[in-house]
């Protein structure tokens, strides 16, 4: 570890606790061990006892830094090519109540309210719905208009065809298969 | 690892866990519990899972705008010809998350991430210059939480 610069606040010397939450967060960032005591094999890797690991993330969770502990599936690794952004114009005081709405269907699995762009782009609802195949999801589609009475909203379906996604400064192409 | 290769505990498990873990010494075994199998049958589970590439990752999720961040998604109307060019272009920024091309006038999407929320409209900027395209910034406004149930 490095000495202690006195005056810089950059670079003092961390306390025992602040080193060591820091190591928590980083090794978190990692993923949760996959351990019947999973807090208590990250206890052992930051110098904390089980109890301060899970206090530590009750409270990054009450602050809202962590959102919840789960997973992210990725769709395509599970054959679920067909993934659908569908766009929605909604009168302004309609979004909240229909994206709750739109947000209970199953299929959908990502509902949000972002700003129009006019003229070219007049939708202010968008959600995803993934699927194996397309017809699947247009099939989803159809069920959750005539569902939620949508006929009168205007929408368009954005099927995505390649999805890029970048890795340490090179581009790996996923789904093309 | 497809669908086909999940079995009916493999997905309960992963619909469940995308509810969350709860906060407990012995979470495994408290979902294990909920949903009728062994702690040790649900770890090798996820360990399988996740060695097939089926899960990106597994603990907490972070809040990017509660960590300080920006997060948005943006979009470009690129000319069919120039597209290859342009996926280059925008994809050598490093606050370029995702980039999908989708069938639309707007087909190029992409995810910025960046360390402070005022980095996103410098890199928006910076796209601009750089493809000579405006970018269409559209970020969330209101997030209407799903239960992300695997289509079956």
């Amino acid at each position: 570890m490095n000495s202690a610069t006195p005056f810089s606040p950059e670079t003092s010397r961390p306390s025992r606790e602040s080193e060591a939450h820091r190591r928590l967060r980083a090794l978190l960032e990692q993923g949760l061990p996959l351990t019947p005591r999973p807090w208590q094999a990250l206890a052992e890797q930051t110098g904390l006892c089980e109890q301060e690991v899970m206090a530590s993330v009750r409270r990054w969770q009450a602050e809202g830094m962590i959102k919840r502990l789960g997973l992210v599936v990725r769709h395509r690794r599970l054959g679920l090519q067909a993934n659908a952004m569908v766009v929605w114009d909604v009168p302004d005081d309609e979004v909240t109540p229909l994206g709750r709405r739109l947000a209970r269907e199953t299929a959908v699995t990502l509902c949000y309210r972002r700003p129009r762009r006019l003229p070219d782009w007049p939708y202010n609802l968008f959600c995803m719905i993934h699927g194996a195949r397309r017809e699947r999801v247009l099939l989803e589609l159809a069920a959750i208009i005539e569902r939620l009475d949508l006929a009168a909203l205007e929408h368009r379906v954005l099927f995505s065809t390649h999805a890029y996604r970048q890795c340490g400064g090179r581009y790996v192409r996923e789904g093309a298969a | 690892m497809t669908l086909d290769d999940l079995d009916g505990n493999d997905r309960r498990l992963l619909n469940r866990l995308q509810d969350g873990l709860p906060l407990v010494a012995r979470p495994y075994a408290a979902v294990a519990e909920e949903l009728g199998i062994a702690e040790g049958d649900l770890l090798y589970r996820l360990e399988r899972l996740r060695e097939g590439g089926v899960l990106s990752r597994f603990g907490p999720m972070y809040h990017a705008e509660r960590l300080g961040g920006g997060l948005t998604l943006a979009a470009l109307a690129v000319p069919e010809a120039d597209f290859d060019r342009v996926t280059e272009v925008v994809n050598a920024f490093p606050e370029v998350a995702h980039n999908y091309r989708r069938e639309h006038e707007l087909n190029m999407w992409f995810v910025l991430a960046t360390e402070t929320p005022e980095r996103i409209a410098e890199t928006i900027a910076g796209i601009e210059a750089a493809t000579g395209l405006p970018v269409y910034n559209m970020p969330k406004e209101e997030e209407f939480h799903v239960r992300l149930h695997l289509p079956v």
